[in-house]
């Protein structure tokens, strides 16, 4: 397994120019399976059942059967998964086939991402609902949304790229009927072969070039009785490069004659640069030039080192940023944004009761969040006379290739973007700004390849995070129940601002994402609002793990345990008694996780807390147990179940669970942007970390497939931490902690 | 100024303050030491100095007074150490940024403690982090290590 699944990859670790040209073209020898057609029109997306002439999924060559996963590899099993999903139906040989990353198309524009967006309650869509959300596949398609995020590349797979696998296999088989004269009913195909009546075994690459003046038939897709890969835990397809210090990332991407360099922009984020002096970073050794980026400097260096330490020497006066200087500002105009009319009330049911005596009320918030993925923000870039060339890790290419066209003056056709492995994505790699600086900074030293990575630093201080919010709740409990929940969520958008990046408008309506997580959640509650508010302010905020849910997870189900402190209920039963009537699946994983953390039974100086959400289709319900360690809490145990309904990968699966809590947990626990002087005041893991090897809880994963719809796995795991963390501390101390991150109010070991 | 790396002696320049980090990667183009935080908060720079495991961000090329291994001194995808073994049969990568430098740290831990304890792993393995959150398989990957190199086999 390790031998041959690394091989390929190796060959086409470094970036060359050469190595692209191979993937993608016929005239070496081989067949690309409509990868030429992505350049005409991509696959109809209102009738893939019908299925789909060529497909720009797989290349055959004589190497042997490459997969195209067009999706950003950050660690959640992309390039395994979804090369199954062709693997499965093609018969190839899984340990041999190499995954690429292939060109910004087009054709491989996220057709989930739509059904996605819709203003309704994912666990409540109806059938119409989601034929609706497929039209609107059509839009990311006209918009060449080709986008890894909003945890649906399986969905948005599923059935592509199984047909393309299906496809093609039907075409080998005419090829190889064509050739022997056998009949096509008497062929089979196995391990990357179509196999004769006799035996004889005509392996793929051999049958490629006549399969490709065949028009490919109509096919159906297997039923998932007859899988053999899919379904099952599969060896990733990137493990031994990772484990080999041979996968390329972005920050690893080497080109001949290639110069290193950093960048240092304005920390008060989007503010001018008044002035700067180059002089003092020329004086140092190994730093070569110092370019002018209008809003910041590039250094250009012998290493990267020289290069960070050059752009640390220049005396740069920085202007002022375009919001608040402070944090506490920062909140007063968050808070400002409730007095305003909501931008959206998408759960209005029933009737909201005036105020009352025996009323609950809380007030939350969370604060700026970083995405720090281990990798920090770099791009390689080259310009020639008329063309530029950017290597990244970006879960944008199509949208990065766009906008470095734009910052050169290049037209996008001349703009070529390799995407490498992403060391951490998070949505932070969903921004193209980085890819962006280095075609800039590229742009100023024509014909030399130019790397550009960003220090920790800078990393921290210029990301685009996830909102500081503030919530307001108000609940009336009657006979065990919630009688009327009324909430207002105010932040500033993520979704305007993403959009103003991305299109240079913000779309009118009501914004999903600043309130999913706390209205569309499967809850019987007869009377129940909730209101967005949306902050104008202008500190960048992005798509963080999870996005809206993040935040909102923690607000509602911190205060769904308030009510069912408020009833003198058990915070678990409590959620059953409202959730069952309106999502089974979702009451099932509650029931799990109630199962397998021993609910109800805990160990002295131990406790427990829960919280559920179904989020990007996936309900997942966690518990997390905290003890108490001479004044301190140590997160010793978590459990999760979840039903993402049809698993294709549950080993992908559980460690995409495992992920996303510990994400939501760090944050929860430890995380926070602070603003000072309109500048971020976190600068590194000393002052921005994460839970660690020895602070990490034991965690146990179930996974149920009752589900009928196929949701998401990559972010699900993250919202209810917050919650479920915060809700173990109330029950271990009696304190009920309303504002993130906890440390503020306890201290956990460290 | 020249280094044994990987058993080969290289030259890496001229600057003396030169992380050892940057020689690696940026002078050698041995790009399997990773940068995360360049003050010592992540390991995901974690090479070996005569079997020790040390931050490369904070070694300068003239301070280095051993033989240094980088992760490409620890096998091949031909040819997997058995640390490296055990990373596969867990699947513990998931970005896999982070991975180069636990796998040293965890060398380094089981060539001193051939049998560590969990506390022993906790204390050894405390400096690296992981953003994806992959330690209960780095956990496991080293338990199996220890085990493989016990005799348990592969
Ligand atoms: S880069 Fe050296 S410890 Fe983080
Ligand atoms: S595997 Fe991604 S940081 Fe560890």
């Amino acid at each position: 397994m390790t031998r041959s699944a690394n091989r390929p990859a190796r060959r086409l670790g470094r970036y060359t120019r050469r190595g692209f040209l191979v993937a993608t073209a016929a005239v070496a020898g081989g067949v690309a399976f409509g990868v030429w057609k992505a350049r005409e029109v991509p696959p109809n997306p209102l009738a893939p059942e019908e299925g789909v002439a060529l497909n720009p999924w797989l290349l055959i060559d004589a190497l042997g059967v490459t997969v195209v996963v067009p999706r950003a590899e950050m660690g959640q099993g992309v390039r395994t998964t979804l090369a199954a999903l062709v693997a499965e139906e093609l018969d190839a040989d899984f340990a041999a086939i190499r995954v690429i990353h292939g060109p910004p198309a087009q054709a491989y524009y996220n057709g989930a991402l739509m059904e996605a967006g819709l203003p309704y309650p994912a666990y409540a869509l109806t059938e119409r609902q989601r034929w609706i959300g497929r039209q609107m596949a059509v839009l990311p398609k006209l918009l060449s949304l080709q986008v890894t995020g909003g945890s649906t590349s399986t969905v948005d797979a599923f059935e592509k790229m199984r047909l393309a696998g299906a496809t093609a296999r039907e075409t080998l088989k005419r090829a190889a009927a064509a050739r022997t004269g056998a009949d096509i009913a008497q062929l089979l195909t196995e391990a990357g072969a179509v196999v004769l009546p006799d035996g004889t075994r005509l392996p793929y690459p051999e049958l490629a070039a006549e399969a490709a003046a065949i028009a490919p038939p109509e096919v159906t897709l297997r039923d998932p009785g007859q899988w053999r890969l899919l379904g099952r835990p599969l060896p990733r397809t990137d493990m031994v490069e990772k484990v080999t210090g041979t996968a390329t990332f972005g920050a690893d991407v080497m080109l001949p004659g290639m110069k290193f360099a950093t960048v240092r922009m304005n920390p008060r984020l989007g503010g001018p640069m008044l002035s700067f002096d180059p002089a003092p970073a020329l004086a140092l050794g190994g730093v070569e030039r110092v370019i002018d980026l209008g809003t910041g400097i590039a250094v250009v260096g012998a290493t990267t080192w020289h290069a960070m330490r050059g752009a640390e020497a220049v005396a740069v006066d920085w202007g002022p940023a375009p919001y608040p200087e402070t944090s506490a500002e920062i909140f007063a105009a968050i808070a400002a944004a409730f007095d305003a009319a909501p931008n959206s009330t998408l759960r209005d049911d029933g009737e909201i009761p005036p105020p009352a005596a025996g009323d609950v009320s809380a007030e939350y918030r969370v604060p700026f969040l970083a995405h720090a993925t281990m990798e920090p923000m770099n791009a390689t870039a080259l310009r020639t006379a008329d063309a530029l060339e950017v290597w990244c890790g970006t879960q944008a290419p199509v949208v990065t290739r766009d906008k470095c066209a734009e910052a050169v003056g290049l037209d996008p056709a001349a703009v070529t973007v390799h995407t490498t492995y992403l060391g951490g994505g998070f949505g932070r790699r969903a921004e193209f700004d980085f890819a962006v600086l280095a075609a800039r900074v590229a742009d100023a030293m024509p014909g030399t390849p130019v790397k550009v990575t960003w220090s920790r630093a800078e990393d921290m201080r210029h990301d685009f995070y996830r909102p500081a919010a503030i919530a307001r709740f108000r609940g009336r409990v009657a006979g065990g129940r919630i009688a009327a929940l009324e909430a207002a969520i105010a932040a500033p958008s993520v979704t305007r601002q993403s959009m103003g990046r991305l299109a240079g408008f913000a779309p009118p309506g009501p914004d999903k994402g600043h309130v999913e997580g706390a209205f569309d959640q499967p809850y019987a509650i007869p009377n129940w609002r909730v209101a967005g508010h949306l902050a104008d302010l202008a500190v960048p905020v992005g798509f963080w793990r999870s996005v809206g849910n993040s935040m909102n997870a923690f607000f509602h189900e911190s205060f769904i345990d308030e009510l069912a402190h408020a009833a003198g209920a058990d915070p678990l039963r409590f959620r059953l008694d409202h959730v069952r009537p309106v999502h089974a699946p979702s009451a099932r994983v509650l029931e799990a996780v109630a199962e397998m953390s021993g609910w109800g039974e805990d160990a002295p100086g131990t406790a427990k807390g829960v919280a559920f959400t179904h989020s990007f289709g996936t309900p997942v319900a966690e518990v997390v147990e905290v003890a108490d360690e001479g004044g301190s809490i140590r997160i010793t145990r978590a459990w999760i179940a979840c039903d993402p309904g049809r698993v294709l990968d549950p080993a992908i699966v559980e460690a995409q669970m495992v992920s996303g809590l510990v994400y939501g947990l760090s944050a929860a626990a430890m995380q926070e942007i602070t603003f000072a002087g309109g500048e971020v005041a976190q600068e590194n893991f000393w002052d921005h970390d994460a839970l660690r090897l020895h602070t990490c809880p034991k965690v146990e994963v179930r996974i149920l497939q009752d589900n009928p719809h196929m949701g998401g796995v990559g972010e699900p795991g993250t919202p209810p931490a917050a919650a479920a963390l915060a809700n173990a501390v109330f029950a271990l101390t009696g304190q009920r902690i309303r504002e993130l991150p906890l440390r503020r109010s306890v201290r956990f070991v460290a | 100024m020249r280094l044994t790396v990987n058993g080969t002696p290289r030259e890496v320049g001229d600057d003396p303050d030169l992380p050892l980090l940057w020689a690696l990667r940026d002078v050698l183009g041995l790009t399997g030491t990773k940068f995360g935080c360049g003050v010592a908060a992540c390991g995901a720079c974690t090479v070996l100095i005569d079997g020790a495991a040390v931050r490369s961000c904070q070694v300068a090329v003239a301070d280095v007074r051993g033989a240094v291994t980088t992760i490409e001194g620890v096998g091949t995808p031909e040819a997997l150490a058995p640390i490296q073994q055990a990373w596969v049969e867990h699947q513990v990568a998931q970005c896999g940024y982070c991975q180069p430098g636990q796998i040293l740290q965890a060398a380094a831990l089981l060539a001193s403690n051939p049998n560590p304890t969990d506390a022993d792993i906790d204390a050894a393995m405390a400096g690296n982090l992981c953003r994806c959150g992959t330690y209960p398989k780095i956990r496991a990957a080293i338990r199996r290590a220890a085990a493989m190199a016990q005799g348990a086999g592969p």
